[in-house]
């Protein structure tokens, strides 16, 4: 199952120089591969492996998932913001497909 | 006078090995009355693997590393997690990467953050499964080498299903 319905939640104001808490959250079955169907056949692995984030292109965070962390990841992390610019969310899954989501910084 | 003697000899030597036979069984049989240790908990071998593979030569310090987790969770397909390290994110000293172990899991290896003092603040927030009861073991690498781990356990009412 493909990922889908990226989230970048950003406080509301920011000023140059905040710290801030990237809020970010998909949907995606982030299958174990430990489970079976009524069949008694294994359901194949399929979880979201990567997480990238970008500030203007260089890149500020960076994660690695297994198949402990629950299905539509989310995930918080800290970042300042030395000023305008465009917060850019990767995510990538076990087929190798990677969808992308970006949320611009206004600074007030 | 004869037989007396034997049947002395006897319940003599009966009443040692009696004696040192209890005294040998005694620690057992106290133990087996008392309480589990807190420490009986296993850890599974993908768990001593990854935490191996981390910690490399570093001899992991306790404490600096603050971990939010229910201490029961009632659902362990989707417990939420909060960890902040406390560092100052400066060049010279900064959390490199943080790391989540589950000691009981099929999987161990939870997640993996990598951080660098553009982040300023050590803090992640996420969400994760459990399979049944554990320790969640979290790691911190420092800039300077250093290995930080903090260890939580968790009661799991019912487990994150095939995780």
């Amino acid at each position: 199952m493909a990922a889908t319905g990226p989230r970048i939640k950003l406080p509301d104001t920011i000023k140059a120089g905040d710290v801030i808490e990237v809020k970010t959250l998909i949907r995606h079955v982030m299958e174990t591969g430990n489970r079976h169907d009524k069949n008694g056949k294994p359901i194949p692995r399929d979880i979201i492996n990567t997480f990238i984030a970008k500030f203007d292109g260089q890149q500020v965070f960076h994660a690695e998932f297994g198949p402990g962390i629950s299905a539509n990841p989310y995930l918080a992390f800290q970042l300042r913001i030395p000023g305008p610019g465009t917060i850019e969310i990767t995510w990538i899954d076990d087929e190798g497909v990677s969808v992308t989501a970006t949320s611009p910084v206004m600074i007030s | 006078m004869r037989e007396r003697i034997d049947i002395a000899v006897l319940s003599r030597r009966t009443f040692i090995i009696a004696g040192a036979a209890a005294a040998g069984l005694a620690p057992f049989i106290a133990r087996a009355d008392e309480p589990a240790p807190a420490d009986t908990f296993t850890q599974s071998q993908d768990f001593k693997q990854d935490f191996a593979r981390i910690v490399g030569s570093a001899k992991p310090i306790e404490g600096k590393v603050s971990v939010d987790l229910p201490e029961t969770a009632d659902n362990g397909n989707f417990v939420p997690i909060t960890i902040m390290v406390d560092s100052p994110m400066t060049e010279a000293d900064h959390v490199k990467a943080i790391h989540i172990l589950s000691t009981e899991n099929p999987h161990a290896h939870v997640a993996t953050f990598r951080l660098s003092p553009v982040n300023a603040v050590a803090r992640v927030q996420s969400r994760m499964r459990l399979a049944k009861t554990q320790d969640v073991i979290v790691l911190a690498e420092l800039s300077g080498g250093e290995v930080l781990m903090s260890t939580t356990r968790v009661k799991v009412l019912i487990g994150g299903c095939g995780i």
